[in-house]
């Protein structure tokens, strides 16, 4: 089994979220990049896989020279090697159309990734992707075993979960579920140093073809302070007739 | 010209969602100077949707058919087509995020997930959506002929419009799909997080398990789904699926309660769209306060008994 990851380096959680350049573009100063957590599930996902069935595992990402370090850290969890397309992001569309290029080049039969970034939060890569390859795509996934070329699947629904099968090639949009949080792995000290020797091949960008754009941001409207009720009847009174919510 | 709603049903009945994207879809079809048609799948009674500026509803009728996100999203290219559709619109619930960047690359359209509001402009199309889980908004322009809007959910409510639709039998062809279902397991008979207007959630101040009564009884009061935050999923008090948060379910309900939950910022990344938030906690100083409308400082295991009782006697008197 060949598995490819695909990884967002994002704005770590805590980060504060500024705007630059007339709020048209995000403020990196000084913010700490990640893995994007929900492509943390899909990688720790992909290093059972290679432990407990000999595959092997590429990690993926589009972006700068800036995205090196997140590949690294997914190298130092595991990851047998890593591909960074040398082009800046411009929307889903784009980054799918790439990454279905590497797909094909590569040869692999099952792509994992989590089901959406916390910086865009556009949810839209894998289906695209799956979609552009004309491949099996299952999203909200929360469980996946794979036996030979055959795949069961769990995936979230509203109140539940629906049991899928299905046959590689396969793309996987995952979340929490897809392996626990208590799985997660921090690279240690001989992850890290042997991560350094692992190849980093940096491909061209070869379409550049986005289908929209991002025009500006903006932080909404800061919030009235909380109001702090004495007792139960205040608050009742003020969730009926002020906020109209009971 | 068109804009096309595709309008879910469960059972044959439609979910709020199905009337919110409807009622989305008329004001950017008047925006537009078009008209709207929606699209629905074994409806029990696609005259509902009338009542939201409906004029046109496409049926598509077959028993043998469920949801499959190849076939589904294949279908919805398959009536865009026929309604020379230039807008679509798809609600955020599992289904529909799991088809809208289908559909999208099926008809060479750009996309944008987590829509609030009616375009801001049409000529360039530009759309303002969500990002950085909540923490701000992204204003995006899509350049191509065709745009896939997924509305995030609660953001633009329900609007009566009442028309004379009309319900037209729509017959397509089914698609080959390579992944099959083999079941579904339902939680029954409880109000889910995705579709509740009210949430009551829980956290570590609980103290354990055993002391989840309350809240379940708060939650049967007001008719609304229970959570909880990380810590008590990770701990095995509560199942992973009332888990709330970044990596646990969003929540965009009317009125979120969080209930001795300090209020990490994983946390309310995930539960910042609901509308009202209250917030009861013995530590004045926990960061909730400061994402929160409504809060009492003090202690659940007191507050939230005379809630409930209070709660009761406020649903007789205004039943």
């Amino acid at each position: 089994m060949k598995i490819l990851v695909c990884i967002s380096h994002v704005p770590d959680t805590t980060s504060k979220i500024n705007f630059t350049e007339n709020d048209s573009k995000f403020d990196s100063n000084g913010v700490q990049f990640v893995i994007n957590p929900y492509d943390e599930f899909a990688l720790t996902r992909a290093m059972w896989f290679k432990e407990k069935q000999g595959a092997t595992v590429t990690v993926v990402t589009v972006g700068n020279a800036t995205t090196e370090p997140t590949l690294r850290k997914a190298l130092a969890i595991g990851a047998d090697d890593a591909i960074r397309v040398n082009a800046e992001a411009i929307d889903g569309f784009m980054v799918a159309k790439e990454l279905s290029d590497v797909v094909k080049n590569g040869g692999f039969n099952l792509v994992l990734a989590g089901k959406e970034s916390i910086d865009y939060n556009g949810g839209m890569v894998p289906g695209m992707l799956a979609s552009f390859l004309d491949y099996n795509f299952v999203n909200a996934c929360v469980g996946l075993e794979i036996e030979g070329n055959k795949a069961t699947i769990s995936r979230e629904i509203d109140g539940g979960k629906e049991i899928l099968s299905a046959d590689l090639p396969l793309i996987i949009a995952g979340q929490k579920g897809l392996v626990e949080e208590k799985d997660l792995r921090i690279p240690n000290m001989r992850g890290i140093m042997m991560a350094r020797q692992k190849k980093l091949e940096v491909v061209e960008s070869k379409f550049n073809e986005a289908a929209s754009k991002s025009v500006s941001f903006e932080k909404p409207t800061a919030k009235s302070a909380c109001k702090l009720v004495d007792n139960v009847d205040e608050l009742i009174g003020l969730l009926h007739n002020e906020a109209k919510v009971i | 010209m068109s804009v096309l709603v595709f309008a879910e049903t469960s059972e044959g009945k439609f979910k709020k969602s199905a009337f919110e994207v409807t009622s989305y879809g008329k004001k950017v079809a008047e925006q537009l100077g078009t008209n709207v048609v929606v699209l629905t799948i074994n409806a029990n009674d696609a005259s509902l949707l009338y009542t939201y500026g409906a004029e046109k509803v496409l049926n598509v009728s077959n028993e043998n058919l469920k949801f499959n996100a190849k076939v589904y999203s294949n279908i919805i290219k398959q009536a865009s087509e026929k309604e020379n559709s230039t807008v679509i619109v798809i609600d955020s619930n599992t289904n529909g995020l799991y088809i809208a960047p289908m559909v999208a690359v099926n008809l060479k359209a750009g996309y944008a997930s987590n829509v609030v509001a009616i375009p801001n402009s049409v000529s360039p199309f530009t759309v303002k959506r969500k990002a950085f889980s909540s923490k701000a908004f992204n204003l995006i322009e899509i350049n191509t002929t065709i745009k896939v809007l997924s509305l995030s959910k609660n953001s633009f409510g329900l609007i009566e419009n009442k028309v004379e639709g009309t319900t037209e039998v729509f017959s397509p062809s089914i698609a080959e799909s390579g992944i099959q279902s083999i079941k579904i397991e339902q939680t029954s008979g409880k109000v889910t997080i995705a579709d509740a207007d009210i949430v009551v959630s829980g956290g570590r101040g609980l103290k354990g398990p055993e002391n989840w009564g309350m809240i379940e009884e708060l939650a049967t009061v007001l008719g609304a789904a229970t959570a909880c935050s990380k810590p008590v999923s990770d701990l095995g008090w509560r199942p992973h699926s009332e888990h709330v948060g970044q990596t646990g379910k969003p929540v965009a309900s009317n009125l979120y309660i969080a209930i001795g939950i300090s209020g990490a910022i994983q946390h309310l990344a995930g539960i910042n769209s609901s509308k009202v938030k209250v917030v009861i906690n013995t530590d004045a100083e926990a960061p909730f306060f400061k994402a929160a409308d409504y809060g009492i400082v003090g202690d659940a295991f007191e507050v939230v008994p005379k809630l409930v009782e209070k709660l009761k006697e406020f649903k007789a008197n205004n039943a």
